[in-house]
């Protein structure tokens, strides 16, 4: 039963004193991101759940709201989404090959095309509150009353499950903006730092794992954008 | 054992490093936050044990003369929300979990000390939501916040609750995500994963539950108070909602709760009986696994608590073959703590005897989750004092006993000061004959067809509940000498050795307390789990003895 | 099963009991069996194995295969045993025969309303008579109840939305603990009552003794009529703009997307307050939905109406005929609704 013990190296200013080397900070920060990612999954999880049950229950209304969705400004904000994941994926090589202005460009590029997002993302919301379709009666004074002629509803399709679909939908996009708030202040530290010129080809784990989550939150998006606005199609756009 | 106490040399450790209120509100020292949690678990409890000593002394007569019906049902509501939420599930992972996991691997600390701190407050904001709305007027939801009751119907403070409940869910993700990472990255050099501690084994599979299941029951409750908010309808019938799906969303996160609860008792009571019988935990691979097993299984058996609510008979087959296989895992472990103890030598200190006790207790709540497996006897028994007397067998026959037993053992290490053994083993076994006595007579009263959550109910019953409630005093009793010894012993307990059990284990070869990077110098793990000394060197027990390490 | 001088055990009243009580006693005496077991070895090797000196080290243990796949394969075993008898006795417990006479139960926060298809009405009382079926369809005005009879050994959910059933048969004439063992607000444990099973002699008597009033179907049919639903279903049901009612309940439907469902309680209620989810082959989507015109009780009065539109009349029935007739007696069916309350 031998023991012995192992010294510190010497230390990078930005190694924490409780881990024993770089590369052991920046395995344990991915690997918590990664867990936090697995995290946020289920928390979907349950409101994809919910649009499983309710979609197959009022297949008619669902494609009926799903039809009313703005799909111009769904697909803008998917080209967005995706053109920030690039750029993000460039901030994120920028760093690792140490070229350290391009780094911020391309984050500041991030942000601005997050920022633009929930712009749009706001227009969006505007009219369906505008159409009276936030649900229930989460605004006083505009409860749900979308006019039934303009939501183009067959006969026999009840209001009540189109705020079925509007619920799941504002739920859903709502979380996601959340994300995307969230992602921006993240990513508006992460510049600050980087102008600061905290990160370096040896040291850039933060932006990674910032990266992580923001392809996260993209991701997410890729998988509403289909599930919310593109139900109703066959029905004619109008 | 005495003989082997050295005089301790006062040196820096993790407590008197440094002073003031503000060292301890900004600490990142893991030690410390243990300790930040160790108080306000026990505050809550300490409320959550008030709620339940009222409902036990309404119960003693048929009628409702102490609590009327709407008072009652906001105590036995708040008892369990209280109890579950904030002192169960946070219970040992928090305290001795947030004190043990990076000693016990060799860490200095755990992978993210500032959001070991983040979650602490969170649990405290998640606490005075909870408070306030229990000031404000209470809940009267039951727990399990069933729809469209808790959506529609009740009078009570249903959002302020709920947001309670879902802040304090962040603090629990939070633990768990810094507990796998740091299993995963900061080991010493040498402690490879079979030679973790079970107790380690355990708080990794209770970490998975933590961070797959607590996001689920977030976005529940997020939806049932955007319904009771809003009445979009997403639980309402009358607009084509499902209030079954509330149940489902709920228990998929509640039943695997169960063992975010039991199963760091578990990894205690691994610890306990081996090192109180010196010998390597009989099937260790088994015992680590099985606690992954539970895991996984534990996401598969929500159903089960749907039997009786309109879910489709071949949905409750499964779900009842599922639990069955459940019980699989768990009676293992039991297998093998009691192989353990086959030539060991064993001692009976107050941790033993929790252990001991745990055993026990955990196989009769174990066997009568087996009942209620049994799809016909569940639906006899759904809903009764059975399910009542099943779950605090596990709950406090297991958790808060293997809980004790574990903060009896690392106190020294905690606190650098001995509990008085006489009066341990004293509250040790008042604990238990309460527990019995509180919680069997419930097991007949379910049978009898008493249903849960009745203040008023009939005089048949009367006999069994006055023995309930004369139970549930001794168990009080029990529970408050240890609360006196215990901060007693902080400041007139015998100082204790970095080893006083003389025990292998990495967290006992550094001194009682520890520094705050626990370890002067990172260890490196040349032995097995549990090896107490080869044979040639048995006389040499206290080896391990304060061994502070001269620098190389 | 007998086991009436066993203490602890409540009364066993029904067909099912003793089938439970015997699943109950078996998984007892494996309990009682393993925690002796386990105490008993445990108790034995703390006190043989003792610490004897405080130097001693014993010698360290191998685990084993061999023993470690005895105690997870016999368990398993066991468990599989107890899985199988429980749910072969759930399965049996679940399927209603159907020859059974039904009873309509409302659960409503505090009480039970329960109405027999003679027409007897009765608040947190069930009369019925040893020796026959009965099996109750329940539904709910407001929240989650559940109706549980201990000395039967049954309970069900009553849930929002939907119906659910429960069935038994009475063995033992006696006056039995009625439970809503679901919890359900303020009152929760002031909503008993009792089940009295009687002698069908007794019952009878009980019967005609106790005003007797319009049959849920009769009383159905006066609903049917006031809502308009002859004009598009016919007076008789016979069908018109709408799908003919007679001989449908518990028969195959074709629906309009292809498919077909049978016509059970759950399809005539959805049909009812929410028309268009499921519409029948060759019908358009011309009905109004009835959510919020009709209460629970008054559903269950048509769904009783819509039963008894048989070709032929099945099944025994109890005393009276569910047949209607056309009868100008004054509806004494109180409409009750419930006013949800919202909370802060």
């Amino acid at each position: 039963m031998a023991e012995s013990y192992v010294e510190h190296e010497a230390s990078h200013p930005a190694l924490q004193h409780h881990f024993e080397n770089l590369e052991q900070q920046r395995e344990a920060g991915t690997l918590g991101m990664w867990v936090f990612l697995v995290t946020e999954i289920m928390f979907f999880g349950g409101m994809f759940l919910a649009y499983t049950l309710y979609r197959s229950k009022f297949p008619e209304a669902f494609a009926i709201a799903s039809n009313h969705l703005d799909i111009k400004l769904g697909a803008i904000n998917t080209a967005v989404l995706i053109l920030s994941s690039f750029t993000m994926a460039m901030a994120v090589y920028s760093t690792q090959v140490g070229k350290l202005r391009a780094q911020i460009i391309y984050l500041v590029l991030t942000i601005v095309l997050g920022l633009a997002f929930l712009g749009i993302k706001g227009v969006e919301y505007h009219e369906k509150y505008v159409d009276h379709l936030i649900p229930g009666t989460l605004i006083p004074g505009n409860p749900f009353n979308p006019d039934p002629h303009a939501m183009h509803l067959t006969q026999g399709v009840l209001m009540q499950h189109v705020q079925m679909f509007y619920w799941i939908y504002f739920a859903m996009t709502g979380m996601h903006a959340l994300h995307m708030i969230i992602g921006v202040g993240l990513l508006s530290v992460i510049l600050y730092f980087s102008v600061k010129g905290r990160y370096s080809p040896e040291y850039h784990n933060p932006v990674e794992v910032a990266g992580l989550y923001w392809h996260f939150v993209d991701i997410v998006w890729i998988f509403l954008f289909p599930l919310l606005y593109l139900l109703g199609r066959h029905l004619g756009g109008h | 054992m005495e003989t082997f106490v050295p005089p301790v040399p006062s040196r820096i450790n993790y407590i008197n490093a440094q002073y003031g209120l503000k060292s301890w509100l900004l600490t990142k020292d893991h030690k410390r936050i243990a300790l930040l949690y160790l108080g306000s678990i026990s505050f809550f409890f300490f409320i959550g044990g008030l709620y339940a000593m009222a409902i036990r002394l309404e119960l003693l007569t048929p009628q409702a003369d102490l609590l009327q019906s709407t008072t009652y049902n906001k105590v036995f509501t708040q008892h369990g929300i209280i109890m579950v939420f904030f002192f169960l599930i946070p219970s040992i992972p928090a305290t001795l979990g947030n004190f043990l996991v990076p000693m016990m691997i060799g860490a200095k600390d755990l992978a993210f000390p500032r959001i070991n701190l983040l979650s602490w407050y969170i649990y405290m904001l998640g606490g005075i939501v909870t408070i306030y709305a229990l000031l404000a007027g209470g809940v009267d939801t039951g727990w399990t916040f069933y729809t469209p009751f808790s959506t529609t119907f009740s009078n009570s403070y249903v959002v302020a609750t709920g947001l309670g409940i879902f802040i304090n869910g962040f603090s629990s993700i939070l633990t768990g995500l810094n507990f796998i990472v740091t299993i995963h990255t900061m080991r010493a050099p040498g402690m490879t994963w079979f030679r973790l501690p079970l107790f380690i084994w355990a708080h990794y599979a209770t970490s998975l539950i933590m961070i797959l299941g607590t996001p689920v029951i977030a976005i529940t409750i997020l939806l049932l108070a955007f319904e009771r908010v809003a009445h979009i309808g997403i639980f309402d019938p009358a607009v084509g909602g499902d209030p079954v799906l509330f149940q489902h969303l709920f228990w998929f996160y509640s039943h695997p709760a169960v063992y975010i609860m039991v199963l760091p008792g578990m990894g205690i009571i691994s610890e306990l009986i081996a090192n109180f019988s010196r010998k390597n935990i009989f099937g260790y691979s088994f015992v680590a696994f099985s606690s992954l097993a539970i895991a996984v299984f534990g996401f598969l058996v929500w159903g089960h608590h749907l039997f009786v609510a309109s879910q489709s008979v071949y949905a409750g087959m499964i779900f009842s073959f599922l639990s069955f296989a459940v019980a699989i895992p768990s009676a293992i472990k039991v297998f093998n703590w009691t192989a353990t103890l086959y030539k060991a030598s064993i001692s009976y200190d107050t941790p033993m005897l929790y252990a001991l006790g745990f055993i026990g207790l955990f196989t009769i709540g174990g066997m009568t989750g087996l009942f209620l497996a049994a799809l016909a006897v569940d639906v006899h028994l759904s809903d009764t004092y059975f399910v009542v007397a099943h779950f605090h067998y596990i709950m406090v026959g297991g958790t808060l006993l293997a809980y004790l037993g574990g903060l009896h053992y690392w106190w020294p290490k905690i606190t650098g000061r001995m509990y008085p053994e006489g009066w341990g083993r004293f509250s040790a076994l008042v604990v238990f004959i309460g527990f019995n006595l509180t919680f069997l007579p419930q097991f007949i009263l379910g049978y009898m067809g008493m249903p849960r959550r009745y203040h008023v109910y009939p005089a048949e019953f009367q006999v069994l509940h006055v023995l309930s409630t004369a139970g549930a005093s001794i168990l009080g009793v029990g529970l408050l000498i240890p609360l006196f010894y215990l901060m007693w012993s902080m400041r007139y307990g015998k100082v204790a050795p970095g080893n006083p059990w003389h025990l292998p284990g990495l967290e006992w070869r550094t001194q009682s307390p520890p520094p705050t990077e626990n370890f002067d110098y990172t260890p490196v793990v040349t032995w097995e789990a549990y090896e107490f000394a080869p044979p040639e060197e048995t006389e040499v027990v206290g080896k391990f003895h304060d061994k502070v390490p001269e620098k190389a | 099963m007998q086991t009436s001088w066993i203490p602890f055990v409540p009364p066993s009243a029904s067909t099912l009991s003793g089938k439970v009580d015997a699943l109950y006693f078996y998984l007892s005496g494996v309990t009682i069996f393993f925690t002796l077991l386990i105490s008993g070895v445990l108790i034995f090797f703390v006190i043989k194995y003792r610490r004897r000196n405080p130097y001693e080290i014993p010698r360290p243990v191998a685990g084993s295969i061999k023993l470690e796949t005895l105690w997870s394969v016999i368990p398993f075993i066991i468990a599989m045993t107890m899985f199988a008898w429980g749910a072969q006795i759930f399965f049996e417990q679940s399927r209603p025969p159907s020859n059974a006479v039904e009873v309509y139960v409302v659960g409503k926060q505090w009480m039970w309303k329960i109405q027999h298809t003679t027409g007897q009405r009765e608040i947190n009382e069930l009369h019925v008579p040893v020796g026959r079926r009965i099996k109750l369809v329940m539904g709910t005005e407001d929240v989650i109840h559940d109706f549980f009879i201990p000395a039967f050994r049954i309970k069900a959910d009553v849930v929002p939305g939907r119906y659910t059933t429960l069935w038994f048969e009475a063995t033992k004439a006696g006056r039995y603990h009625l439970f809503c063992a679901e919890y359900c607000g303020m009152n929760h444990s002031g909503m008993i009552g009792s089940v009295v099973a009687m002698e069908p002699k007794d019952f009878d008597e009980w019967l005609s003794g106790s005003s007797s009033q319009q049959s849920p179907a009769v009383a159905g049919q006066q609903i049917y009529e006031t809502l308009g639903c002859a004009s598009c279903h016919g007076p008789a049901g016979e069908g018109r703009r709408g799908p003919a009612l007679v001989g449908v309940f518990a028969k195959q439907v074709f629906l309009n997307n292809g498919q077909s469902i049978k016509a059970d309680e759950a399809y005539i209620r959805e049909s009812i307050v929410n028309p268009q989810a499921k519409l029948v082959a060759g019908f358009g989507p011309i009905m109004p939905t009835f959510q919020g015109q009709v209460s629970e009780e008054q559903l269950m009065q048509i769904l009783a109406f819509i039963k008894s539109l048989q070709v032929q009349t099945p099944g025994p029935v109890m005393a009276a005929s569910p047949v209607p007739t056309p009868s100008g007696v004054p509806s004494a069916a109180p409409a009750a609704s419930s006013t949800p309350r919202t909370g802060p």
